[in-house]
């Protein structure tokens, strides 16, 4: 292959903002989530449950999660960037990220809905 | 005053080396740059840049205890001893504190840091109001002595991508600028993972600027000229 540095991929701009709303979105869902911790905290097993089975919730906990993966998989590319220079072994790797979260998002529902 | 300074002479020296200096200094004395030139008289081997002594040229940048600065206007008194004197970081070493500047102005030139107009020439001047005028300040006072982009970590890995904190801070000189026309080319050109969105805002660039400018602003109002553009 030619020896030549190549840069303009047109993109980055989106995954910047993204990475900052889904922040945004986990920080929200932590302060909330703490709060009503707080207001009524569960002591056995049947209220944990309950908390999450409730239908709001278990909707806003899997935004939740769906951000983190999102959020991590444009940290995990931005390292890997960084890091790991051959194109092939670079791809592979990033593949790998995201099978790896796409596996995790399918199991946060598995969890959440067998509730 | 002792001093420890990075020798490395790629004709004779197999690989760098730190070298110790004790050398009385005169109370005239008072920047780093001055103590560089007194050792250099006891020790003309060292090789150095250096040029207007009074923070303007940007030539003498190096890093000092540690820390990218300018030695002429790096007050001797504010310095632990010994002072360790390196090269620039992440740039290829020519001679002991002299350090080939190539990728860093190749990535300079890459931002066109010049006026796009095509409109004919007025009579006199292109003129400003005093509020356009003042979108530069912060801008334009950049000296191009490379302490922002040799610190910083962005750069270091990926100094043929990455446009760096300098070049980024004039790319947005010519974007603030009233009488430019080539806004939405200078994004495109920078809308990409590696020119500008690289940087991480870790603000090594701030913590080391020697005439106190901010190109971590700069790059964030980039971003938000994109944003703008987009949503």
């Amino acid at each position: 292959m030619v020896k030549r540095v190549v840069t303009g991929a047109h993109y980055g701009l989106k995954d910047w903002l993204a990475q900052r709303i889904t922040a945004l979105v986990m920080a929200v869902y932590v302060i909330v989530v703490v709060g009503i911790l707080l207001a009524c905290t569960p002591h056995s097993y049947e209220d944990w449950r309950a908390l999450f089975a409730h239908q709001p919730m278990r909707i806003a906990t899997l935004v939740f999660f769906l951000s983190l993966f999102w959020h991590a998989w444009i940290g995990m590319r931005d390292i890997l960037m960084d890091y790991i220079n051959p194109t092939g072994v670079r791809l592979g790797l990033e593949v790998a990220v995201v099978l790896v979260l796409a596996g995790y998002a399918v199991w946060v529902v598995q969890i959440l809905w067998s509730l | 005053m002792k001093f420890r300074i990075y020798r490395y002479d790629p004709d004779k020296d197999s690989q760098p080396r730190m070298q110790d200096y004790d050398v009385e200094m005169q109370p005239s004395d008072r920047m780093l740059l001055d103590a560089l030139i007194r050792i250099k008289s006891v020790d003309d081997s060292l090789s150095l840049r250096r040029s207007c002594r009074e923070g303007v040229c940007g030539s003498d940048a190096k890093n000092i205890n540690g820390k990218n600065g300018l030695a002429c206007i790096t007050r001797l008194s504010d310095l632990k001893e010994p002072v360790e004197l390196r090269p620039l970081p992440g740039l290829p070493v020519i001679r002991d504190l002299i350090v080939d500047m190539t990728q860093f102005f190749k990535q300079y030139h890459s931002v066109k840091p010049y006026l796009v107009n095509n409109q004919p020439s007025p009579e006199k001047e292109r003129r400003q109001s005093p509020a356009e005028r003042e979108e530069l300040d912060g801008l334009y006072e950049c000296i191009l002595c490379a302490c922002c982009s040799t610190a910083c970590p962005s750069f270091w890995w990926n100094p043929d991508k990455f446009v760096g904190p300098a070049g980024l801070l004039q790319a947005y000189r010519f974007l603030a600028d009233s009488r430019d026309e080539a806004t939405s080319e200078r994004l495109d050109n920078l809308e990409d993972p590696y020119r500008l969105f690289r940087c991480h805002s870790i603000m090594n660039c701030v913590d080391v600027c020697p005439k106190g400018l901010n190109p971590t602003r700069a790059i964030g109002k980039i971003k938000d000229l994109m944003v703008k553009r987009a949503v």
